[in-house]
Parts: C-alpha cells; structure tokens; sequence
C-alpha cells in the first residue's frame, strides 16, 4: 500500500510539475512581448524597457521559470496588471463560487447517473432502458451553453422562477443559492448523459455474474441485490469517468459562468485574456490544469478503495 | 451479407449525410448573402422570403445556418487530421520502436490529457488573440494524445502477429513494416477514433467560438451565432434555438457513425454495451 502510494504520490507530482513547464512555455517562449501588449505600440522604448524590467522579462527564461514556480507554491502568483492587486487575491475572492459550483455539479452529476444507469440495468431492454438511452445520447450531443440557454429562456424569461444570471453575492445566502440552481442543472444534465451510460452497461455487466444469481436465490429482493450487491462492484469503471468528469466540469465551469454572468474563476480568466493580463491567465490555466492532475490522482486513490486488488497490479 | 445494419449506423450516416450535404451546397449556393445585413427587415418572422426569419441586424438566418455548417465542417476536419495524423505517426512510432521511446511518447500524451481543449485554446488566446486559426490548433492538440493512445494500443497486437514476425523475417524495417502492415491494420478503429472526434471537435468549435475564442464576426458559426443570440434572449428568443439545433443534429450524427462504425467492424465492443 505504501509502495503504491509512493508511485502515485511521485507521479503525480511528476506530472505538476511538467504542466507547470507547459504552461510556462506556451506564455512565455512563444512570440509576443509582453511589455508591447500592456503600453501599445505607441511606447516609447524606454518605457517598454523600464516596464520590462519591471515584469521581470529581463532575466532569463530558466530564472522565471523557478521564480514563478517558487513564488507560486507560496501562494504567490504575482500582481495582475489589470486589477493591479495581487493574483492570488483575485483568485481567493473567486474560488467559492468555482468550487461551489463544481461540486454541486458533480453530486447531482453522481445522483442523477445512478439513479438512471441502474434504474435502466434493472429495466433491461424496457421501454425506461430505451428512454434513458435515447435521453442520453441526446444530452452527449448538446453543448452545456446551449442547453443553459434553453434553460434561461424557459426558467428565467417564460417562468421567472430563477434569475437569467448575475450573483448577489455569498452576503444573500438564498439568492446565491437560486442563482446556482440553473448553472448547476445545465453542467450536470449534460455530464449525467455520459456517467448513466457507463453505470447502466458497468451494472449490465455484473448483473450476470453468479453470485449475483446466487444473492437472488438466496431470497434477497431485487432492489437490495441491486444496490447491495451489484452495484458496489460495478463501481470502478463509474469512478474512472466521474473523475474524467470532475475535470470536465471544472473546465465546463469556465463556459457555464460565462453563460450566467458569475463572478468565479471563470469569467476572471476571460477579463483577463481581454485585458491581455498574461500573470492571472498563466496562474489560472496552472490552477485549472491542476485541479484536472489532481483529480485523476484521487480516483487513483479511490480505486484501491473501492477494489484492494488493484493495488497490487498497479 | 444480410446482416442488419446496427440501426445507429444508419441515423448517423443519415445525419451526417444532412450536415455535410448542406455544408457543401452552402459553397454554391444559400437562399440569401450570409451576411448581408438589412435593418429594416430585422427580427422578420419566418416566411416564404426567409424560412427562418432574420436576425437582429436582418441577416437571413438559414443563410448563416448553411455558411455556418460548413465553417464547422471545415474546422473540425483539419483539426481532427491535423491532430489525428500527428497523433497516428507518433503511436506508430512508439509502437515500432518500443522501449524508453514508447514510454516518453506515452508519458507525454498522459500530460496531454491534462489540458482540455479549452485551456490550451486560452493560452493561446491570451499570448496570440483569439482566432478560428488558434482555436483549430487548440483542438488539434487535444487529438494528438487521443490518437496516439490509439494507434499503439492497436498497433501492440499487429506487432505480435505473425505476419509481422514473418516481415522482419524476411528483413524488412521498422518504418515499413508500420507503413505496408500495421497501418492498413489497424485502420478501422482510427477511422472510429476520428469519426467520434469529429463530434468532438464539432462541439469544441462551437463552445469556443460562443466564448469569443474561434470564430471571428463576421464569418459564420453556430456558436457565435449562439452567443449573439444570448444578448436578445428576451427579444427574440428563436434565435437561441436553431444554431443548438443543428450543433446537436452534427454531433448527434457523428457520434452514432462512430458508435455504429465500431459496432460493425468489433464486434466484441458492440455486445458488451
């Protein structure tokens, strides 16, 4: 257990630490100066020069790159020139909402995919196991901005039950919640598509093992064979995806908060990219990225969990 | 060979049929100029002059549903070869080679996966400005690991064929042994492969270019189209559907092509879902 947990440990940082250089990289080696971007290309060369300095182009490439690594495990990810405070500051007053939408996605995500996955298996080739079916190969196709729209247009502008977008701030808790309510069901339709098509054919699968047809036998009822017996052991391919899906929906929260007007994570990176503001747009391509790498090592670690055996294989 | 065809193979080839065929007549003719603009017939409701009725600025909307099909044909066709070839050559090459190489190659394309299509397309954005260009090189870029995993996973069993022992016996190279046996066998799951990506990348273009990353104003695509339609949700809220609509009808094709590609030529894939 150790011994995997080493392996995973260190390849988990391994693979950090070359998204940091990607990142790097592609914001710094490739063409463009940076001084030119922020002055225009009215500057005089001596600004450009002093501001150059100032951001530090100056040094050499290798040098910023173990700055910018150093001062980032800190906490510290420089001064964002288009807000003029610093980054970690931006993204400290962002990441609530990013992160609450994120994992209130993926628990309805979760909720709904078993609920049809497994509500399909136990109806094999039923009329309910072909609608969930066509529903789902319906939502793998719509994209989650168009479906928010259809969302908006329905619950917002016909209904008025939720708000077409904006956020009131944490200060109102209720009107925080009931403006995630939109944002989280158009992330979490579309994920749930994919999630109910593997938990269906995963417990498809291990329905026809024996020892389910034994539990049966024994006089258990279905419904407690189902999600006692078969379902815990259909549960290693499901992880594998929601992990895959976390990281989508992570990077989905960057579209869906664009969509509803949300102050998170997000739409900061769009200002940013607007504002050619290369500092917060390196630091929050590295946290997105991150936050995927991370994600793939807990399911990793979840998978031993859920299945011992895999420890020694892995 | 009466075998029934696996009936998503049909609603896909069918779908596909609809979208391309329409994106290739877009090239000779549309009811209207895409983007000819007329104020005063803004917002006009469906009818026999615009099927569809016009936009905001009284373009013809089928007109740009056309240009649009075929701007995300044409996307997602050079990303996903672009991407797919790269992708290919070097799961062939780690296949071929073996060893240390095969490892870097694939230990990359594992880093590879940690960068959506989105983040790299907004890197790119941030250094470059948004373009259709970056954006058909962001989804390009996220094929290449997909395609690598791929082709080697595929080309590892040809490699132990005996066919493949009999060429080397018979002194061929690596490189031509990849190129005259592996490749030709192992060309039907990369045609799945790519069919899927195609959707993919379909769905890609349109997120980017509703997020201001792709296409540019005034050349045409469903997602900008979705994203100038947001802004008139109360005003004129058909606008918000037709684009989605045939983004879904694309996609949706692709996608059971792919499924119904696979179902036909493995048959061990298709009785397991």
């Amino acid at each position: 257990m150790t011994y995997y947990l080493a392996r995973r440990l260190l390849s988990f940082a391994l693979t950090l630490f070359a998204v940091s250089i990607v990142v790097f990289a592609a914001m710094n080696v490739l063409p463009g100066d940076p001084a030119l971007t922020i002055l225009g290309l009215d500057a005089t060369e001596d600004a450009l020069e002093a501001l150059r300095d100032q951001l530090g182009l100056n040094t050499p490439l290798v040098t910023r790159y173990f700055l910018w690594v150093g001062h980032a495990l800190t906490g510290d990810f420089g001064v964002s020139h288009s807000f003029g405070v610093p980054v970690s500051e931006l993204i400290g007053e962002r990441l609530p909402l990013t992160i609450s939408l994120a994992l209130s996605g993926i628990v309805l995500t979760v909720v709904l995919a078993l609920a049809l996955g497994v509500g399909a298996a136990a109806n094999h080739g039923k009329a309910g196991d072909w609608g969930v079916m066509f529903l789902s190969q319906i939502g793998i196709a719509i994209p989650a901005f168009w479906l928010s729209m259809l969302l908006v247009i329905l619950f917002a502008v016909k209904l008025r039950w939720f708000p077409p977008g904006g956020f009131p701030g944490w200060g109102d808790p209720l009107g925080a919640m009931r403006s995630l309510v939109l944002p989280t069901v158009a992330l979490a339709l579309v994920q749930s598509a994919v999630l109910a098509r593997v938990t269906r054919s995963s417990v498809l699968e291990v329905m026809r093992q024996d020892y389910v047809r034994t539990a049966r036998a024994t006089g258990f009822s279905h419904r407690r064979v189902l999600w006692l017996h078969v379902l815990p052991n259909a549960l290693v391919p499901i992880v594998t995806i929601v992990g895959m899906q976390f990281a989508a929906l992570v990077t989905g929260t960057i579209v869906i908060e664009n969509v509803f007007y949300l102050p998170g994570l997000g739409r900061l990176i769009f200002q940013s990219i607007s504002n050619r503001d290369l500092p917060t747009v390196q630091a929050l391509v590295m946290l997105f990225a991150a936050i995927v790498v991370t994600a793939n090592f807990v399911v990793d670690l979840v998978y031993v969990l859920i299945d011992p055996r895999l420890k020694s294989r892995a | 060979m009466t075998r029934k065809l696996p009936s998503n193979l049909v609603i896909g080839a069918v779908l596909v049929a609809l979208v391309v065929g329409v994106a290739l007549l877009s090239l000779v003719w549309t009811p209207h100029e895409f983007a000819q603009m007329n104020i005063r017939g803004k917002f006009a409701a469906p009818g026999a002059e615009h099927w569809l009725g016009t936009d905001q600025l009284g373009r013809d909307v089928v007109s740009q549903l056309m240009a649009a099909a075929r701007n995300s044909m044409a996307v997602a066709f050079i990303a996903v070869l672009l991407g797919g070839s790269i992708g290919v050559a070097l799961g062939l090459t780690a296949s071929a080679v073996g060893g240390v190489f095969e490892e870097a190659i694939m230990r990359l394309a594992d880093l590879g996966f940690a960068f959506p299509a989105l983040l790299f397309a907004i890197m790119l954005a941030a250094v470059f400005g948004p373009s259709l260009s970056n954006a058909v090189l962001a989804i390009a870029f996220i094929n290449i690991p997909i395609f690598a995993r791929v082709t080697r996973a595929s080309a590892n069993q040809i490699w132990m064929r005996e066919y493949v022992a009999a060429a080397r016996a018979a002194g061929l190279g690596r490189f031509s042994i990849s190129r005259d046996h592996v490749l030709p066998n192992i060309a039907a799951p990369i045609i799945v492969q790519a069919t899927i990506e195609f959707a993919v990348a379909i769905l890609a273009e349109a997120a980017l270019s509703y997020l201001g990353l792709g296409a540019q104003p005034p050349a045409p695509s469903w997602g900008r189209m979705l994203s100038e339609a947001q802004t008139l949700i109360y005003l004129a809220p058909q606008l918000a559907i037709y684009p989605g609509l045939c983004i879904v009808t694309a996609v949706l094709g692709f996608g059971l092509l792919g499924d119904g590609l696979r179902d036909v030529t493995d048959p061990r894939l298709s009785r397991e879902r």
